[in-house]
């Protein structure tokens, strides 16, 4: 089939995408690795020179690093649970039929679009804020006392607003998956006397794994590295209160211009991040093969 | 074929369905309404701002307040920029994979996707002081090299997929005919190409628009793309809601309009063709 000259061109095609990720992958990352290790901090000067372990040291014994690997954690798996859970609901409403159903289907994945600097300071602003906002309006309204979110809440609020931006693209996918399912299978078990519940549980779900599947392993990607959402709500805090493993890194190396530090807290996000990666892989690895 | 469905089912599912769509479309919504409400009136209790007359002064002030034309040109250069180039980089290795797969190609392909999940506090540093040193920082050429990269591994797969499902037998007619693998591409596989090559484009140009990552790091003014600039209303100086509406409005307006011409593809595209 393919010949022998086919194959050289192929290859020389191929080769300027290699050799650009290639690069992009491995140069930046050795650097890090070599900044890790050396005393380099654009405040001091004078301290150079090979740190040993010393820049991993401190970044793991900062007191902020055990609640950033716990906060990345909640935030990553909060809204994994949210948006499954939703767009698996959703997905089965939207499915059925209805008047209407380009309309809202737009209306639904329209949050998906909105870039993440807007969407966290409409939700800070617009609602979420304790004078001004919505959700102060309707509390006072309702003769309550207006609840502080980002102060009170910080971490759930930003989990809700993340939530809210993916909670589309979960249900977009599930809907999509969905409406491949075979429907004689279904009329089939409804007339074996087969109920809502287990048609759903025996037919749907196991239709679906491979969607939610793939909803789980893009969105972990995204999710571990949500920066900008945290950047424009808290800051981080109040306190280390929304700082994650991303935001810590941020502050270590262009807040605090510890670029040893900072570069110490890359490779243990890269380290954290393979490992986050293989298990969720090796969980639904199997899934993808097919 | 279909499910017989009752009129007063069916009129459920709608009810329930159009309150659900809304509801999460409400903080859009809400956002343009109060752009067009006067800074004073934007703060008030909701049935209060929409009694308040209806005025177009914050898109005004928008422009007045800071450049908003430069950053709406940046975001506009950077995504399509980086867009263009990847996708020259991205065509024929795509085409190269599809049509003549080795042994190793679904190991290039994985390797490709795994780039994605590389952090990009990972590579931070680096990229921060080589930029600084080569005075790419807050530069529109700076993002538009780093938007190609990290882009790319999507490109590549979706291109891939989308060439994959053009039948083999016509390359090999046209390559019968005596085409050459220069024109085999041009006047063979181009035309039935471009609806994929056409959706790619589309997300990606949406994915560059909307990243904030690394326009947050590498710009302050010059460079700043829509993500930059409306990040600078989080600061207290800059709580003015109806400008922020305003300004919000204007950003996710054109993408929004992509965005829903593209859903069908965005399926495919963002789940590296597993799930159709």
């Amino acid at each position: 089939m393919a010949t022998q000259h086919s194959r050289l061109a192929a290859r020389i095609m191929v080769a300027p995408s290699v050799l650009l990720l290639f690069l992009w992958m491995i140069v930046p990352l050795l650097a890090t690795i070599w900044f890790s290790f050396q005393n380099y901090n654009l405040l001091n000067p004078m301290l150079t020179g090979f740190a040993g372990f010393n820049n991993y040291y401190y970044f793991v014994t900062d007191v902020a690093f055990w609640g950033a690997v716990l906060h990345t954690l909640q935030i990553v798996l909060g809204v994994l649970f949210i948006t499954v859970i939703g767009g698996i609901a959703l997905a089965l409403l939207l499915d059925r039929p209805f008047w209407g159903q380009g309309i809202v289907r737009v209306l639904m994945i329209a949050p998906f679009f909105v870039m993440p600097t807007v969407s966290a300071l409409v939700w800070k602003n617009m609602f979420m804020n304790p004078v001004n906002g919505m959700f102060a309006h309707i509390a006072k309204g309702l003769g309550l006392q207006p609840y502080d979110f980002l102060a009170q809440a910080p971490l759930l609020s930003v989990i809700l607003i993340v939530a809210w931006q993916w909670l589309p693209f979960a249900t977009l996918i599930l809907l999509t998956s969905l409406q491949s399912l075979d429907s004689e299978q279904m009329e089939a078990a409804e007339m074996d006397g087969a109920g809502w519940w287990s048609r759903f549980i025996y037919l749907t779900v196991p239709h679906l794994t491979r969607a939610i599947t793939v909803v789980i392993l893009i969105q972990t990607i995204f999710l571990l590295s949500v920066f900008a959402e945290i950047f424009v709500t808290t800051n981080g805090g109040p306190g280390t209160a929304t700082t994650t493993i991303t935001y810590l890194v941020y502050v270590q190396s262009l807040l605090n211009y510890d670029v040893g530090g900072g570069s110490a807290g890359g490779i243990i996000a890269v380290i954290l991040a393979n490992i986050v990666a293989f298990f969720v892989m090796r969980m639904i690895g199997k899934n993808l093969e097919a | 074929m279909a499910r017989r469905v009752s009129n007063g089912q069916k009129a459920l599912t709608t009810v329930l369905a159009w309150a659900v769509g809304l509801l999460i479309f409400f903080p859009i919504l809400w956002t343009v309404l109060m752009s067009f409400h006067a800074e004073g009136d934007a703060i008030k209790s909701p049935f209060e701002m929409l009694s308040s007359p209806w005025t177009l002064a914050s898109y005004g002030e928008v422009q007045e307040r800071s450049n908003y034309t430069l950053h709406f040109f940046n975001s506009v250069v950077i995504s399509v920029g980086s867009t263009v180039l990847a996708l020259v980089i991205a065509i024929p290795g795509a085409w190269a994979m599809a049509f003549v797969p080795g042994r190793k190609t679904k190991d290039l392909l994985m390797w490709m996707l795994s780039t994605k999940m590389m952090p990009a506090v990972g590579v931070l540093i680096p990229m921060y002081l080589g930029f600084k040193n080569l005075g790419l920082l807050d530069t529109r050429t700076g993002l538009v090299i780093i938007m190609t990269l990290i882009n790319l591994p999507i490109i590549i797969w979706m291109l891939y997929t989308y060439f994959k499902e053009i039948p083999g037998e016509i390359l090999e007619a046209a390559r019968m005919d005596g085409a050459s693998l220069r024109s085999e591409i041009i006047h063979v596989l181009t035309p039935m190409a471009v609806p994929g090559i056409a959706s790619t484009v589309l997300l990606n140009i949406i994915l560059a628009w909307n990243e904030a990552f690394w326009t947050l790091q590498l710009t302050t003014h010059n460079a700043a793309p829509l993500t930059t600039f409306i990040a600078s209303y989080s600061s207290p100086e800059g709580l003015f809601y109806a400008k922020l509406s305003a300004a919000s409005t204007m950003a996710i307006a054109p993408i929004l309009i992509m965005g829903w011409f593209s859903q069908k593809q965005l399926v495919r595209g963002l789940t590296f063709g597993a799930v159709k």
